[in-house]
């Protein structure tokens, strides 16, 4: 990949200083979040790690280890991608600088405020959304002005079309403003204790409305917005088709929501929600592969780049996973598989191959792009990538397999009956079986986190070397 | 590709205003159409056509007359002091209490679980997994013994069990005013405590532990609705 020759007087207009600390904040959070996992699952595999200390038992950390990756390394990286990709598809500068590093400043204080407050305990219960409520008024702060800063930004663009990637940024701003107000309603008890005002059913649907539409508006819109700019860039050819986008999109924004209640099927919710679910689900696979077509296509007539080009193979894999978790979902979301799915690690498997194979991966390909162009130079390593690339695809590979046979084994064991009608196993015969999965799922992680702290490495290296090279491009190019 | 610039799409591409407009509108159907129903619809919760189900307090009676069998009722103090433990644990993480309307779920744990049951839970504790066994109905399985060895160690109970120990339970007082107020709070949410229920609470939990608490809300779980196998309650 050739070093572009960058015209500085045009690079000045942006605003991108607030862009490279968020991308440095991204993998730092990355090494962070995915850590605390492996540390949780060596903890289901080796109970002993809980050492008596409440602070760092299972039921404390898994919180820290899901709000870390989905929201200090997955926000970070939204953030990042957005903020640059924004201003280079409307050929502007950011609305507004101030109000992009108040939102810098203020997802980090999210971030340190969660660290300290979920291991002591303080959670409102429910799942992604366990923040207590003084730092839920912040989010909705932040969220905002960030979404704000975007959508003014586009009103401000130069071009007339308002470019793909933004309309999905975009719909993920507008759906995660709905879910994180409703969804985070709750009556304060103390400074650092609420309750919801929702309860049982109700509460439970308004929960998975929120839970899953924060995987299919925050780790999947947002992350098809940044598939959208960062592939084409990447392999320097245009998006496959403009049809295909406009058809996906808008079916993607429309059904995504719908799909809640699957999470639900076979519980006290009422079966006409759960069968909504399910059928919308199904539905969804027609969309979710429109977006994975539309990504790999673009390499069409270029796929020999994938041979040399680290960054595409990162980005063209991790479409090839979302292809898969989105077939692998809804089959998950119909009532027949859910009633052997539901409560087991097959859901854990299903979201880590989303989760490290999908959206972990693509933020790799992405950031580091952003790198490249941020510091103006290549990657300290191109080989390193390599390994990172081939950690991140194995490890996840690893994890979930694991999880396919524990989950399945352990929901065929539950329902499992003997020649005289009796239940085969006791529930513990179950646990007992996993033991092993579970330490493969921690040598999976780790596998996959070790990738992580390749890329840290590699960033550092190439963020130092690269201010240590006095370049001015425009003179070096005269 | 159509070069028509007068079609929908093409005008909203050019408006972020109707861009963000349009998404706003889009984006609440979904959620509208599967939430609000629950809220409205009769048959959601099994008590409107089986009131027996939920505990119909007479005036002047208190928490403490409600007997086994009485109905479903709002959780004493002791029992919601000890919810309030099994939140912050994060217990829900590997415990579901949710049974499914299965033969092996019914042999397993009990009668699936309705929704009346959990019309109090704020915030509702179905759980998402079962890495340990579902508690819908774990109340009055197990000795209040047995849940003070397991919950100090599991694996003197169960050995092959992944939990981790919680020892300091027993070693944490309650804090009266905590749940007095939350009660409070439950209250102006929709939990039919009356006064004397609230007032009672502090004398209720004076000298327990977080320990002692847990159990009482444990041993409540699924027993407070008298249930007849040869009803069906759902569809």
């Amino acid at each position: 990949m050739g070093v572009k020759v960058v015209n500085t007087a045009v690079e000045n207009q942006y605003h991108f200083e607030v862009v490279r600390w968020f991308t440095v904040a991204a993998i730092v959070y990355f090494v962070v979040g995915t850590s605390i996992g492996v540390y949780i699952a060596s903890e289901l595999a080796f109970p002993f790690l809980n050492f008596d200390i409440a602070e760092i038992t299972f039921g404390r950390l898994r919180p820290l280890h899901t709000n870390a990756v989905i929201f200090a390394f997955g926000g970070c990286t939204l953030m990042a991608t957005a903020y640059y990709s924004v201003q280079r598809t409307c050929g502007v500068p950011l609305w507004s600088n101030k109000l992009a590093w108040f939102t810098f400043i203020g997802w980090n204080l999210i971030i340190v405020s969660a660290v300290i407050t979920l291991p002591l305990g303080m959670t409102q219960g429910k799942e992604y959304a366990e923040l207590e409520w003084p730092i839920d008024l912040l989010i909705a702060v932040v969220w905002l002005a960030y979404s704000f800063n975007f959508i003014m930004t586009v009103g401000k663009r130069k071009t007339p079309h308002i470019y793909v990637s933004n309309w999905f940024f975009m719909g993920m701003m507008v759906m995660i403003t709905y879910l994180h107000v409703v969804n985070s309603l709750a009556i304060p008890v103390s400074l650092f204790k609420s309750y919801s005002v929702f309860s049982g059913v109700q509460d439970a649907m308004i929960q998975w409305w929120w839970g899953h539409n924060a995987v299919g508006f925050y780790l999947t819109a947002g992350f098809l917005g940044i598939m959208y700019y960062f592939v084409p860039k990447q392999a320097n050819r245009p998006v496959y088709s403009y049809r295909l986008s406009v058809l996906h999109f808008w079916s993607l924004m429309f059904g995504y929501v719908w799909l809640g209640a699957h999470h639900l099927q076979y519980t006290a919710l009422p079966d006409w929600t759960g069968s909504l679910g399910a059928a919308i689900s199904m539905a969804m696979i027609i969309p979710s592969w429109g977006g994975a077509i539309n990504g790999m296509m673009t390499l069409s007539g270029a796929w020999d780049k994938l041979r040399t080009d680290y960054i595409l193979r990162f980005m063209i894999a991790s479409l090839a996973f979302y292809a898969m978790s989105t077939f692998e979902g809804p089959i998950m979301a119909t009532k027949t598989v859910n009633a052997l799915s539901h409560y087991t690690d097959w859901t854990v498997g299903h979201v880590h191959s989303g989760a490290l194979g999908w959206v972990a991966m693509v933020s790799s390909g992405a950031l580091y792009h952003l790198i490249t162009r941020l510091w103006k130079t290549e990657m300290y390593s191109t080989k390193l990538v390599g390994l990172h690339f081939w950690a991140a695809t194995i490890g996840t590979v690893v994890y979930i397999t694991a999880m396919w046979v524990s989950g399945i084994m352990q929901g065929l064991m539950w329902r499992s009956y003997d020649e005289f009608g009796s239940l085969s196993y006791t529930f513990v015969e179950s646990v007992a079986a996993m033991h092993p999965f579970y330490a493969m799922r921690a040598a999976g992680g780790l596998i996959f986190v070790s990738g992580a702290v390749i890329m840290l490495y590699n960033t550092i290296m190439t963020i130092s070397s690269a201010k240590n090279r006095v370049v001015d491009h425009e003179l070096a190019h005269a | 590709m159509s070069e028509n610039q007068n079609n929908l799409q093409s005008k909203i591409e050019r408006s972020s205003i109707s861009l963000l407009v349009l998404l706003m509108v889009v984006l609440s159907i979904g959620g509208l159409v599967e939430i609000v129903p629950l809220f409205y619809l009769t048959d959601t919760m099994e008590h409107s056509k089986f009131p027996e189900i939920v505990w119909q307090r007479k005036a002047g009676q208190t928490l403490a007359s409600w007997k086994t069998g009485d109905g479903v009722r709002p959780y004493t103090a002791l029992e919601l002091a000890g919810r309030a433990v099994y939140i912050r644990e994060g217990c829900y993480l590997c415990h579901a209490q949710m049974i499914r309307p299965f033969r092996d779920e019914k042999d397993r744990y009990g009668h699936y679980s309705l929704a009346s049951e959990s019309m109090y839970d704020h915030p509702f504790q179905w759980g998402s997994k079962r890495t340990g066994p579902d508690l819908a109905r774990v109340g009055k399985k197990y000795s209040n013994d047995w849940h003070i060895r397991h919950l100090n160690a599991p694996r003197s109970v169960v050995p092959e069990s992944v939990m981790p120990n919680y020892p300091w339970l027993q070693k944490a007082t309650l804090k009266e005013d905590t749940v007095t107020a939350t009660m409070s709070a439950m209250r102006k949410i929709g939990v039919p405590y009356v006064d004397a229920d609230i007032e009672g609470a502090a004398k209720e939990v004076h000298g327990k532990t977080e320990l002692d608490a847990v159990v009482a809300y444990l041993q409540i779980l699924g027993t407070m609705a008298k249930i007849d196998d040869s009803v069906n309650y759902r569809e």
